[in-house]
């Protein structure tokens, strides 16, 4: 019972924030709701015992991401209104393909029913121990892989920001 | 088979679509490119989410390790994608998305 007032809590706390996100005029409280969207987010998978997850997503989202967007913000002195809002009649036609698409979805998944093996609460995947024992044996390649994949990604942040042409 | 908690997987399918939803939302009424990478980013983690979510409930670690390969190609697209961002504001003075439109059409 505790774990679903939890639940509803941080699931309340995740869309308000994210909704949030959309109806702010400045761009920096659009990135402050983003960071305790994430927060509310790093709730849940400690809720579902994904204790390794949780920590690497307040790192990586938490951290380095909204520390990135944050200092974009700033960098350019972003901090103002938009300049031309769109014309009325393309929100309204976006708010109803969103409104579709989330009526779908909801209605879809609502009554979606299988067959599930595991409590969430008592699992043990999500520890440390077992999720490295599994990246660093199973997925050992696609783990190397993505760590150039990272250096790519710096290289090219780097280059685009050069200020002299290359 | 022990007995599955009172959360069920269909709460996490729901609240996942609305976060996902409102994501997409996000990309189509915003101009300003830095909000529309934002949307982009709840789209991520809604979808994040429920890998994790169905990871735990099927007592597979494989999701896991997937959610943790979406997270590293997220940072590295949002720091390709800031950088973007700050070469436009450098050529056009704005971050506002109507202003490029040279390849539209």
């Amino acid at each position: 019972m505790f774990t679903q007032y939890i639940f509803h809590f941080l699931s309340i706390l995740a869309l308000f924030s994210a909704v949030m996100v959309l109806a702010s005029k400045k761009p920096i409280h659009s990135v402050l709701f983003l960071t305790l969207t994430f927060f509310a987010i790093a709730g849940h998978y400690v809720l579902l015992n994904a204790q390794f997850l949780a920590v690497v997503h307040v790192i990586v989202y938490a951290g380095a991401i909204m520390v990135l967007f944050l200092f974009t913000v700033m960098l350019l002195n972003l901090n103002k209104d938009e300049r031309s809002p769109k014309p009325m009649w393309v929100n309204i036609i976006a708010f109803v393909a969103g409104g579709m698409l989330m009526l779908t979805l909801v209605g879809i998944f609502r009554e979606y029913d299988v067959k599930l093996i595991q409590d969430p609460l008592t699992t043990q995947i999500g520890l440390v121990k077992n999720l490295g024992k599994i990246l660093y044996h199973d997925y050992l390649v696609p783990f190397e892989l993505s760590s150039v994949l990272f250096l790519t990604a710096m290289v090219g942040a780097v280059l685009l920001g050069k200020k002299e042409q290359i | 088979m022990a007995p599955i908690s009172s959360i069920p997987i269909q709460y996490y399918l729901v609240f996942c679509s609305v976060l996902f939803s409102i994501g997409v939302v996000g990309v189509l009424i915003k101009r300003n490119a830095l909000v529309i990478l934002m949307s982009i980013e709840l789209m991520i983690n809604s979808i994040n989410l429920l890998l994790a979510a169905f990871s735990a409930y099927s007592n597979d670690p494989a999701g896991q390790i997937f959610v943790f390969f979406i997270m590293v190609v997220a940072a590295a697209e949002v720091a390709i994608g800031l950088a973007i961002v700050v070469l436009i504001y450098r050529t056009t003075h704005s971050i506002d998305i109507n202003v490029l439109n040279k390849l539209k059409w």
